[in-house]
């Protein structure tokens, strides 16, 4: 817990920076920067569940165990959306999602 | 003394998430998202959670992010400036994100958090005890979800060789 800091402002910053992200996810067209924009909402999506862990049911660890496994799975789906995007530049010379209306080739 | 440091961290994170989605160069971008992951680290040790925020900086700022970068390395140009999208697809989502982001803080605001009844006794958080109550099949046990994201990492990790391999002619 930190001292003098209410759980509303650690969510509301955390609010702040998920509203970024679905801002990047739809303003963009570049699929690297889109994943980056994902990237940003799971990060917000983490700190709420240790700050709503830590402020109201510190005597168990399950907002802590959480963010492991989102962490680990954010991971996974940046190792698997990097590889796709590698192999759509190869196919298509492009990594827009406009010009990605086909995904078999 | 906290309190100031929490806003800057605060106001720190804001700026590099909003420069993240906006910044022209993809370059640049990659880079401001590595100092949100950082900040959100700094959250993580200001909570006294220091083996998720070690996980963080290992996972986030050392993996996904050189990750992110190679593959940027690998598709584009390094000085090319990104195709700019059209400004009523910014001004429409970024309407949308104004008024969902207001709803969401209104009704934060309105809502009285109470805290359980466990309020005093806070659980051990060194990573002896993590690591103890990862691997236990007891109450307060992770040994399952553990178990199936290793089965997850694997199956991520194929899948990614065999979709970014090189086909044969």
């Amino acid at each position: 817990m930190i001292e003098g800091i209410d759980i509303q402002h650690i969510i509301i910053v955390s609010t702040l920076m998920f509203f970024i992200g679905v801002y990047g996810f739809m303003s963009r067209k570049n699929l690297i920067t889109m994943l980056m924009a994902v990237e940003l909402m799971l990060n917000s999506i983490n700190i709420n569940f240790v700050a709503f862990n830590r402020y109201l049911h510190p005597e168990n660890m399950q907002g802590h165990f959480y963010s492991l496994f989102i962490i680990a799975i954010a991971a996974a789906e940046a190792a698997v959306a990097i590889s796709i995007i590698i192999n759509l530049y190869r196919n298509l010379h492009s990594i827009d999602v406009e010009d990605v209306n086909k995904m078999k080739h | 003394m906290e309190t100031i440091i929490f806003y800057i961290i605060s106001a720190i994170l804001i700026v590099f998430s909003v420069l993240t989605v906006t910044t022209n160069k993809i370059l640049r971008a990659a880079v401001y998202l590595l100092f949100t992951l950082v900040a959100t680290a700094a959250f993580y040790f200001m909570m006294e959670y220091e083996f998720l925020a070690a996980v963080q900086l290992t996972v986030y700022a050392g993996g996904i992010v050189v990750l992110i970068i190679f593959s940027i390395l690998l598709t584009h140009q390094i000085n090319m400036d990104l195709e700019k999208s059209d400004r009523l697809k910014k001004i429409s989502s970024a309407l949308i994100v104004l008024l969902g982001s207001i709803i969401v803080i209104f009704t934060i605001s309105k809502y009285p958090f109470i805290p359980g009844s466990g309020i005093e006794d806070a659980a051990d958080t060194s990573i002896n005890s993590i690591g103890r109550q990862l691997l236990s099949y007891g109450e307060g046990g992770y040994i399952l979800p553990f178990e199936v994201i290793s089965i997850l990492l694997l199956a991520a990790m194929i899948a990614a060789i065999i979709i970014a391999k090189k086909e044969k002619e």
